[in-house]
């Protein structure tokens, strides 16, 4: 059983699509790699893998090993920095042409969940995130299943939620929130995504997507609300074109100031190559490195907590 | 056994026979199953030993006997519009009740709204029906009712619950959408719009059957700017011309933010690899148009108004204004009897 040697199971869920259960799996795994864990990406979204495409390794192909596939490794440990491994694995490695459409039904996207889940080689591992396609279907069942039936109740942490601020998303979360409920899988905390746009010009935020949603839902449901995570284009610059974060002066961001560019730099905004470095390294230079540094610190407690509660 | 992924793919087979009765199973299916309702049920590698093959080799492979049904419910609809995209939060759900309430701002044009998206309904908190249920009549069940000439059916209307999650596996979806197409009274309407949930599945693959027999106009695939998001649109795409459904036009959402204190534009999900534009003729269909973020909207779909009437001058509101009557161009329709200037 694959699965035997990782100590902690995360779920990435959330009703609704788009929200960011990608984005937040991607910079859940790397602060947790920052920490020092090691840790596995497992992609579940069998007909709309994002996670290659986040950790820049889409051509990257799947090797089979005796026993089960291997997964693609994004960086190595490196003790002396304090950085843990991170590998991943999702359907998008083993598609012929990355175009393609996956049309599966039910039962086949119900076995391919399994596969994925008895026969990736994770070795010994601290953390495994596993990123969800959004809804309450055949995959959700199915991964849920599968976890409650092979792993140990210590393994499996718990699930974190994704939202955005907006009440028709939260509508769906809340179907998710009751979805967790009914299965038995513990809700570590909610992630409240998009939680307002600060303008490059002027610094005014604003609440493209409304506010307070995702608190307003974790306080009906008593969970926690581990963190909001504001709208960083940055971000998604550094996931697209592999250049690292950079912030005009005055950049503040809950409170921090984030700036790293004290003088106006002519070359940063046309320069479109690929700067050097591992994505984890350019991931410390984004503003969002800090908030999710405590939403990290938050999900490592509540792990460790069910760990000795149960 | 060494596993094994890269066995091919009937995607021909699943699309053409979605809708085969499931025969009644005397164990759950194994690993690798090529489904009971597929054309190689019981006859395939994998049916060898399983203690269903005699059933699935003998279950009937016609069509479903319901297809002609709802043909002739439908045959009073003249437009029937899908709204897909690979991705999610994209704005399926907010461009269909856009559209919808476009439509329906000329009182000549009946509108239905049909929403697929079983586990993740947002129709009808952005039509601000949330709270109504479906009534059953002499005819069939009935449309709930935005305005006298627009109409929504969607899941959420038959829970007891508002907040209950629907933890359906495939089959049962189907059930339910075989439902909203063959039991509910539809009447005579000019535009059918069918939101459906992100992905190339279930749900798609039973709408596309069920309605292929009283024809589909085509589908609008819905957009964000960022590669992220064009990855899964693309294989959207890539299922309609598999199921043979014609591609009326790509809408680009969140395109553009501009500050509402410094009037900056802001490329919040940059388009680093040509964006919607881009994707339109690297595909080589019709680019509808682009819209821009605007707060309002999102506040609009959360209280269920109309952001159509609530904001008439909006760039939000003409950049829709544009791609609604590129889509009426694409059916056929004259622009100006979809939507009459005020």
């Amino acid at each position: 059983m694959s699965l035997t040697k990782v100590k902690h199971i995360v779920l990435i869920l959330s009703g609704k699509g788009g929200v960011g259960k990608s984005s937040v799996t991607t910079q859940l795994a790397l602060s947790l790699s920052l920490a020092g864990h090691s840790v596995g990406v497992l992609d579940i979204d069998l007909t709309g893998p994002s996670i290659p495409r986040m950790f820049g390794i889409e051509d990257s192909k799947v090797t089979q090993a005796p026993g089960g596939w291997l997964p693609i490794p994004v960086h190595e440990a490196n003790p002396s920095a304090g950085v843990g491994a991170l590998r991943v694995m999702s359907l998008g490695f083993l598609l012929p042409k990355r175009g393609d459409a996956v049309v599966w039904r039910g039962p086949k996207k119900t076995a391919m969940v399994r596969q994925f889940l008895t026969d990736v080689l994770w070795g010994e591992m601290d953390y495994l995130l596993i990123d969800t396609p959004p809804g309450t279907s055949d995959e959700h069942i199915s991964l849920v299943e599968t976890l409650l039936k092979d792993t140990t109740p210590e393994q499996l942490a718990g699930a974190v939620v994704v939202t955005t601020p907006q009440a028709v998303a939260t509508a769906d979360v809340r179907k998710e929130l009751n979805f967790c409920a009914k299965t038995g899988v513990k809700v570590l905390g909610v992630v409240e995504n998009m939680s307002g746009f600060v303008c490059p010009n002027c610094s005014e935020c604003t609440h493209i997507f409304m506010q307070g949603g995702g608190r307003a839902m974790a306080d009906d449901f008593g969970i926690k609300l581990l963190g909001s995570v504001p709208i960083d284009p940055q971000f998604l610059v550094m996931i697209e074109t592999g250049k690292r974060p950079r912030y005009p002066a005055g950049t503040l961001v809950n409170g921090q100031d984030m700036s790293t560019l004290t003088i106006q730099d002519t070359t940063s905004g046309a320069d479109e190559t690929r700067d050097p470095g591992l994505l984890v390294e350019k991931y410390k230079d984004c503003s969002l490195a800090p908030v999710f540094k405590s939403i990290t610190d938050e999900v490592i407690t509540a792990v460790e907590q069910s760990g000795t509660s149960s | 056994m060494a596993p094994s992924l890269e066995e091919p793919d009937h995607v021909e087979d699943v699309i053409a026979h979605p809708l085969k009765q499931k025969p009644n199973l005397v164990a759950p299916e194994p690993e690798h199953c090529p489904g009971p309702e597929s054309e190689q049920a019981g006859k395939a590698d994998n049916c060898a030993g399983c203690p269903n093959q005699a059933i699935c080799a003998s279950a009937p492979k016609g069509p479903d006997p319901d297809v002609p049904v709802i043909a002739q419910r439908l045959s009073g609809v003249k437009h029937k519009i899908l709204i897909v995209s690979g991705k999610g939060g994209v704005g399926k759900s907010t461009f269909t009740s856009l559209l919808a309430h476009a439509f329906a701002t000329n009182p000549d044009s009946a509108v239905g709204v049909m929403d697929t998206d079983i586990c993740g309904p947002s129709i009808p908190k952005m039509m601000g029906v949330e709270t109504e249920t479906l009534h059953m009549s002499g005819a069939g069940l009935s449309p709930v009712y935005v305005m006298d000439n627009l109409g929504v059916v969607s899941i959420q209307f038959m829970l007891p619950n508002k907040d209950d999650a629907v933890i359906w596996r495939g089959p049962k979806k189907n059930g339910l959408i075989k439902q909203f197409l063959k039991d509910v009274d539809w009447g005579d309407l000019d535009f059918l719009l069918v939101d459906t949930p992100p992905g190339t599945s279930d749900e798609h693959l039973s709408v596309n059957a069920f309605l292929k027999e009283s024809g589909i106009d085509g589908a609008v695939v819905v957009t964000t700017p960022q590669e992220v998001s064009l990855l899964d649109v693309r294989k959207e795409i890539d299922f309609c011309r598999k199921a043979g459904i014609k591609v009326l036009g790509l809408v680009e959402n969140m395109s553009m933010f501009v500050c509402p204190k410094c009037d900056h534009a802001s490329q919040i999900f940059r388009a680093t690899t040509g964006g919607g534009k881009g994707l339109a003729e690297e595909m080589g269909i019709p680019f509808l148009g682009a819209v821009p973020i605007d707060p309002r909207i999102a506040m609009a779909c959360d209280y269920g108004e109309s952001f159509f009437d609530s904001f008439p001058d909006s760039p939000a509101c003409k950049a829709l204004k544009g791609v609604v009557m590129g889509l009426a161009d694409q059916i056929g329709l004259d622009a100006k009897d979809v939507l009459p200037e005020q």
